[in-house]
């Protein structure tokens, strides 16, 4: 049951090992010129593992003590993940003793690959979402060390390589678009992103764009009742 | 560095719990045995489309704002799109939007 969840895992887990493995060690790479050791980017890979909050950790960490200001800044920068949470609530149910880690290793790529795959019938979903999970985290706390232990030796030019994050997500999005009947959920998603960006700009649109989402289903439910009292 | 030992390991664990409180806290605010209000099971089922939507968008944050305003981003995305909707292979897919990504960032819009 493990081997054959592991297999339907590993190939979605693939394009993410490449991507990973590029990012996370020019994280690692880029601890070790600020003078931390190695550990420190071995041990936040593994117990923050969440990619954009560890560069910003970096930053925090060269700034002065102030650790409520980190955790709170912490909860602005991964609010989103209040959304995977909402989004997961169902698919996580009855996991047992692995829901406590497909909850803690629930990054974007994680969350994007379970919240939108079936894996086939025949293979557990619960092993399906666990082995995504810890492959995904093993990737990332390998390039993270490896990054800090080799990031002055090799040098290549890898330039756009992270797009393959970006590719993920798109392939995700056409194929829920694809599954739909409702494009309306997936459109909202997009346009008041896109909104709150043009008017907020890139460091503080990810808070009113979440807003306004739930906004808009907040007014969408309260319509969609009238007309169909089923959902 | 300005921070002893002690105190970077406090500050890490502040941004590991405030990580966890972003992940663990719907969970813990809806368990299991307790049917969810009807908004947030609503919520349940149509976010998961409109996250994937704000995630493609976060990935162009910063691009929009150079002076390519995100055009070799946006043709990638098209062509991995296309791709994905004509063969449907995810792998395939990746590999080949990336690649035209880095084929295009590296020549016409280096």
């Amino acid at each position: 049951m493990k081997k054959k969840a592991f297999r339907a895992a590993l190939p979605y887990s693939l394009p993410i090992c490449i991507g990973f493995l590029f990012i996370a060690m020019s994280y690692g790479f880029l601890m070790r010129s600020r003078g931390f050791s190695v550990f420190y980017p071995m041990a936040m890979s593994a117990f923050i593992f969440a990619g954009s909050m560890e560069f910003v950790a970096v930053e925090l960490l060269l700034s002065a003590y102030a650790p409520l200001h980190a955790f709170l800044l912490t909860l602005m920068v991964n609010a989103r993940h209040l959304f995977y949470g909402i989004s997961m609530l169902e698919k996580y149910k009855g996991m047992g003793w692995k829901k406590p880690y497909l909850i803690f290793g629930m990054c974007d790529e994680t969350f994007s690959i379970n919240c939108t795959v079936t894996p086939p019938e025949d293979v557990d979903r619960g092993w399906f979402m666990f082995f995504v999970t810890l492959l995904n985290q093993v990737y990332w706390v390998a390039g993270a060390t490896l990054g800090a232990l080799l990031g002055s030796v090799l040098h290549f030019d890898t330039t756009g390589i992270e797009f393959v994050m970006t590719a993920l997500f798109t392939v995700m999005f056409v194929n829920q678009w694809e599954e739909a009947k409702d494009h309306r959920p997936a459109l909202t998603g997009l346009g008041c992103a896109a909104l709150c960006l043009a008017v907020f700009g890139s460091d503080g649109f990810m808070l009113p764009a979440m807003a306004l989402i739930i906004v808009c289903f907040l007014v969408s439910s309260k319509t969609q009742k009238k007309e169909e009292p089923a959902l | 560095m300005t921070m002893t030992v002690a105190q970077s390991v406090i500050t890490i664990a502040a941004v590991v719990l405030g990580t966890m409180t972003t992940r663990f806290l719907p969970f813990l605010v809806f368990p299991e045995g307790r049917e969810p209000p009807a908004f947030i099971r609503y919520l349940g089922a149509v976010l998961p489309y409109a996250v994937i939507g704000l995630l493609l968008v976060y990935c162009l944050k910063d691009a929009v704002f150079t002076s390519y305003h995100a055009l070799p981003e946006l043709i990638a995305i098209a062509a991995t799109a296309a791709l994905q909707r004509w063969k449907k292979n995810m792998l395939l897919s990746l590999f080949a939007g990336t690649a035209l990504y880095m084929l295009l960032v590296q020549t016409c819009f280096a």
